[in-house]
Formats: structure tokens, sequence, C-alpha cells
């Protein structure tokens, strides 16, 4: 199962490393972490997401995480709780003559090509992981020769705020 | 009026009540020598930067006050690594100063530059890098702060050379900026509710406690506990000074070198209270088999710890004494009259035992533990003559074994008796040594004799490396392949060169009287004890077995 971890940290040089390091040494495999200022310059957010079946693992992370002293928050994000984003940027192979069947896909997940040449679009998509493998998996026939991902960040949905 | 960097380095550890620190000067601390030349801290210069650390070890752990270690850059810091990881282990309340090249070259593999910090990530509670003056008196009040409070552990803090002679304001009102530290000490009212109803409920209870009782200063409640349950309690080896060592309760150590008594109790017993213990490898052996029939209590400082290793019952996060305060208000008196009889049944089947007519190591611990009635402070190195005292020391007061447990660190013992003995001037201090560990930091002599620190080295000497030595006799058909030590040098020479005083012990009639002679001779000494050679420490848990499965116990 996919946990996303969200860990409110002191915005200092080094709390990625201390974090990180955390991950490795523990034997805990990161899937993706992404990490940002916050609503309070003084603090930013990490996002890690873990694959794991194990209950006990995901306590343990958490249990971790805390003993790190930047670290002010931490919260295990169940998905049917919280809004999950990604970021992606595609760079696929077209020519004049499949550029439309391109933009086509694009549009239908509502992705847009930020960059134009005569060998390749980049296309951006925004949305979840599943969407994001999804235009993936499309875009593929075309060629793709570069992707870029921003690894997933996600927020709890209504009033409760990430981090309380 | 302006200070430097230093002196205001050296007011803020004068502010923390600093009176002693263990270092070794470098190009990149000149400046903050300079400063503690005019300061009331003591200076300890040892022999070798590993020796610093230790030494600050040794004092935080006899006294309970924090260590302070002092090393240049680059050399000079990883020197320090393995006794910050030592401390790590063990929660040793202990703040390590090295010095780092100027801000301006930082990162560029300057002369003597090592990246102190992301070394020590993993091995300290916290730690820091100053870049500038401004942070240094909160970062050493927060770094004193984190490494006492809570779960202890060792803090560094890395200080660039050019914010040591850099000139501000010197500073006293400063505030911690910690947002996310918060340790918890008020154990959970429900579970403290809960664990006691399990202890009314419980036939055959046992207390399993380790290094967090003596840390917690909790010494008198478990004892109090112990004896209002009429509960068997056994000690971890960094337990084992918190109950005194011929309390009628006192099981002794259990795990792989464990008591019989200690092991068996452990699989019998249908509570396990397990209060400032973290469940390891060396005490469990094989999960599966460990306390099979219990109900697990477990009490400790760090939420980390539970559930790490072992399934639990009954979490209680907390301050072990809080903890065992509030139980001990609102628990009944027990009497377990049929789970002491069958435990006293053990302990008559089951002694420890060794030929006690032959110059057998435990008969020197034996004979050490009446020479000084229990009352010395026993530091160790890691191995065969470990375990024995582990076992054969009969301690009566807390913070009084001082020995290397999570880390298993050889060379440790004789710079943690300095120390020990610098926080304890009035104290006995022995080393119990063994050949192989004490040539690991033996250049420690010259602090002990410059400084007139009185330690007493025991050297158990069976020229090997014993516990190897042990495993290969057992599980490697006596193939010693790396740990015959039959070149050893005269250690009594060795001392007087240093300037101490040296004896030997070849015979078992010598015993006694030289032991008691070099305990009476002032200052430091080193008695070369020659032991039976191949004697083993018995009982054994093969790592990963059951407990209750002990080599040198048929049952």
């Amino acid at each position: 199962m996919r946990h996303i971890i969200s860990a409110l940290v002191v915005n200092r040089s080094g709390v990625m490393v201390r974090v990180a390091g955390l991950f490795s040494r523990r034997g805990y495999n990161i899937e993706s972490i992404a990490v940002g200022s916050s609503e309070d310059p003084n603090l930013a957010r990490i996002i890690i997401v873990v694959e794991t079946e194990d209950k006990q693992v995901v306590e343990q992370i958490e249990k971790q995480l805390y003993k790190l002293i930047d670290v002010v928050k931490v919260n295990d994000l169940s998905p049917s709780e919280s809004v999950e984003r990604e970021l992606a940027l595609i760079k696929v192979n077209t020519g004049s003559h499949n550029r439309s069947d391109v933009l086509q896909i694009v549009d239908i997940f509502r992705a847009k090509i930020v960059d134009v040449g005569s060998r390749a679009v980049v296309v951006e998509i925004t949305g979840s992981i599943d969407k994001v493998e999804a235009l993936i998996a499309l875009l593929k026939p075309f060629g793709i020769r570069e992707i870029v991902r921003t690894g997933q960040i996600a927020m709890l949905r209504s009033l409760r705020k990430t981090g309380e | 009026m302006k200070h430097t960097g230093a002196q205001i380095l050296l007011e803020c550890l004068e502010r923390q009540g600093v009176e002693v620190i263990f270092g070794y000067p470098g190009g990149q601390v000149i400046p903050i020598y300079d400063a503690l030349y005019d300061s009331k801290i003591r200076n300890i210069l040892v022999r070798h930067e590993q020796g610093a650390a230790h030494a600050a070890d040794g004092y935080a752990r006899s006294t309970g006050k924090i260590g302070v270690c002092l090393a240049t850059s680059g050399p000079g810091a990883t020197n320090l690594v393995t006794g910050i990881a030592n401390a790590y282990m063990d929660s040793v309340p202990m703040v390590a100063i090295t010095g780092q090249v100027p801000t301006f070259m930082l990162g560029r593999d300057s002369f003597q530059e090592a990246d102190i910090t992301g070394i020590t990530m993993p091995i300290t509670k916290h730690n820091y890098l100053v870049q500038d003056i401004k942070e240094l008196p909160r970062v050493v009040k927060e770094a004193f702060h984190i490494a006492s409070t809570g779960r202890p552990g060792p803090v560094l803090i890395d200080i660039a050379k050019d914010i040591t002679v850099q000139t501000d304001k010197g500073s006293s009102g400063e505030t911690m900026d910690l947002p996310g530290y918060k340790p918890n000490y008020v154990g959970n009212i429900r579970q403290i509710r809960e664990a006691i109803l399990a202890i009314e409920k419980a036939e055959r209870p046992l207390i399993y406690i380790g290094g967090g009782v003596v840390i917690g200063g909790a010494h008198n409640e478990l004892v109090k506990l112990a004896e209002t349950l009429n509960a068997p309690v056994t000690p971890t080896l960094m337990g084992i000074s918190a109950i005194p060592g011929n309390h009628p309760l006192n099981l002794g150590m259990l795990g792989m070198h464990g008591t019989a008594t200690a092991n068996f109790a452990v699989t019998e017993c249908d509570l396990l209270i397990a209060v400032g213990a973290r469940f390891d490898d060396r005490v469990t052996g094989k999960l599966a088999a460990f306390a099979p029939k219990a109900k697990v209590v477990h009490i400790d400082i760090d939420p980390a710890e539970i559930g790490k290793n072992v399934a639990v019952d009954i979490p209680i996060v907390g301050d072990v004494r809080m903890v065992l305060e509030n139980i001990l208000d609102k628990v009944k008196p027990k009497k377990h009259t049929e789970w002491l009889k069958q435990i006293n049944g053990w302990r008559k089947e089951y002694p420890l035992k060794y030929d006690s007519g032959k110059l057998n190591p435990q008969r020197v611990i034996e004979e050490i533990n009446t020479l000084t009635k229990g009352d010395a402070i026993i530091c160790t190195e890691v191995g065969q003559h470990q375990m024995w005292t582990a076992q054969f020391y009969q301690f009566t007061q807390p913070r009084s074994l001082i020995t290397s447990g999570g880390l298993g660190t050889m060379g440790f013992g004789f710079p943690a008796a300095i120390g020990a003995q610098v926080g304890n001037p009035d104290r006995l201090v022995i080393n119990i040594a063994g050949d192989g560990s004490i040539q690991m930091n033996i250049q420690e002599l010259g602090t002990a004799v410059t400084n007139q620190i009185p330690v007493k080295v025991v050297i158990l000497n069976n020229f090997y490396l014993g516990m190897v030595r042990q495993w290969q006799e057992f599980f490697f058909n006596k193939r010693y392949s790396g740990t015959v030590l039959d070149q050893n040098p005269d250690f009594v020479k060795i001392a007087e060169a240093y300037g101490a005083k040296g004896f030997k012990i070849t015979k078992v009639d010598q015993l006694q009287g030289t032991l008691k002679e070099a305990f009476e001779t002032p200052g430091p000494v080193v008695v070369d004890c020659h032991v039976e050679r191949e004697e083993n420490v018995l009982p054994m848990v093969p790592a990963g077995g059951a407990i209750h499965q002990m080599i040198g116990v048929n049952n």
C-alpha cells in the first residue's frame, strides 16, 4: 500500500539530508520525496511517499521522523481524506505527421503543451499519479525522450490543515 | 565590551555549568584553546581524541552531568566519531565541540576539512555547523538542552574557525528555537491504569530493566516496586547498577550471557514489565521465543522504542521514574510465593560456576568485589572480562557500572574510567580490561599520569582476544584465526614507562594481597593478571537462538 507522509519541518539547511538519511539507514524505500515552503516562512513541508504493506513500518517511520529535532509535525495522509497531485514534464518525439495525434491525447488529459520544437514537444501534466502514468503510457508509442516528475504532493481535504 | 567567538563559547559553557573539558588541540581550535587558558573550566589534555570522547562519556555516565569533549577539524573530529556513536547507542548526554575550517574555505577540500556534521548525522541526537557568531549562544544553549532532556544523547557543535576569532557583544538572554522538540515525560493515565490491572492479574510477573532506569534515576522506585509486588527483577547490561547485586529479587543479567534463572524466568513469566529497556538482540535472542507466555508492558521515554522489536500490549511513554511513581501510588502488595519458589529452585540448580582454585578471571572479579565491597565505580572494556564483570561484581550503587553496551566499543573502558574518576574524585575507580581492549587506548596512561587521575586498571590477561576465541572454539572448530596475542607487551613495564605503578599477578595466592596493595597505591596503577587462558563465558545463548537454550546449562 502507498503511504503519503507529510512532515512539517524547520526550514533550515540540511533538514532534507536528515530526513533522507533516516530513510536510507533504516531501510525504508522512498517512492518519491518533494519539499517546498509552507504557509509559515520558518517551516517547510516534505511529502514522502513510501510503499509498504506493514503498518508497523509506517508507525516506526513516523516515530523516527519525530526524533529528528527539526521535524515539527508528521501526518500519515490517507488517500481518501486528501487531495494528491503530481506535476510532470514529458518531452515527446513529434513531427508534422503526428503532432495532431499527440495534441489530441494531451487535450483529453487536460494537459498542456508548454514548448514546441520541430522534432519534439514538451507536455505538462498535473494530476494524480494514476493520471500521470496513464498519459505517459499513451505517449510512449511516439517515443518519450525525457520525463521529469516533481514527486507527489498532498494535502488534507476540508478545513483541517496538514500538520495539525 | 566585545568578545571573540571563542570567549563567547567559553562563557556559554560556563553558564551551562561545565566544569571540565576533555580535548585535544589543533589548527582550527587554537582560538578556543586560547580562551580556555583564561577560563575556570578545567582542561584535560588526552593523548588521542577518541580518549576525549570516551572520557566525556565516562564522566557523564558516572555523574549524570553532561560530558564535554573538544577536538580540531578533520582528523580530530573523525577521531571522535567512535566515541560519539558509543554515547548515542547508550543514550549518554554529551556535547562534542569541533573546530572547522573558516567559512570561506568550507566545501573546498581544504587542509584538515571533514564534513563532520554530515558524518555524525546518524550518530548524534542533533548537530550544528555554526557559521554566524550571532547564532553561537543559542546553539550552545540548545545543544545542552537537547543532550540532557528526553532520551539523552550526544550533540555535536562544529564551529568554523573565523567565527571563533570574530568579535561580538557577549550574549546572555538567548532563547532557544526548537519548535519540533517536545519530549514527553508524563505517562498516559489510562495506560498506567491498564498496567496496574495487568499487574494485579499476573501470577508470574518479571521486571526487565535497562539503562533507562539508571539514566532516569529511578533505582529507588524500581526496587520499591519489585519489593511491593515481590516480583523478580532482571537487568540488562546497562541496567545492572540500578538494583543492588545481592538483592534477593535480583536474578542477575538476562540474555546471551545472562543467568539461567533470568532466562528461564523470561520464558515462563506471564507478565513482562520492561522499564527503560529496548529489547536488544543480545537480550532477546530469537524474538519468537522471547517471553512467549507473557503480556508485555513497556515503559520508555522514547516512543520509537515501543513496538520496534517486540509487540507490546501496554505501552507507556514517559519518564520512567514518574511512571513508576504513578504505578506505586496505586498498586497493592503481592506475594507470588509459588513463582518465587520456582525461581529459587532454578537459582539453586543453575548457579554461575567456575573453578575458584585456579587463577580464573571470575575469581579475580570476585576478589575485586570483596575488596571494594561492591562500592567502586567499575569501568570495563568489551569482551569476556566485561561479561564476567556483569555476572560477578555485586554493585551497590547506581551509575557504578560504566560499560559500552550498544556499540560494544573495545578501548572504551580506560578513558571512560579517567572521565569517571575526574567526576568522582573521592571514589575508587577501577577499569577491568582485557589484554586486547586495553591496547586500543593504552596511550591514555599519559593522561592519567600527567593529571594524577588515580584510576586502577586490572587487565585480565589471557593472551587472546578471548570473546572471539570463545566463538571460534564453539562455532569455528577451534580455528583461532586472528585472535592469538601471545606477543603481548609487558604491561608492568609500559605502566612504569609512563610513570604509573605496575603489578603482576601470575598465581592465585598472590591475588588478594597484590590487588589490595594496588588499590591502596595512590595514583594510576596497572595490574597485569595472567589468568587461565581458555576460560569461557557461560551460560551462552548462541546468536539468534532461543534464550532458554543455553550452552553450559543442562536442562
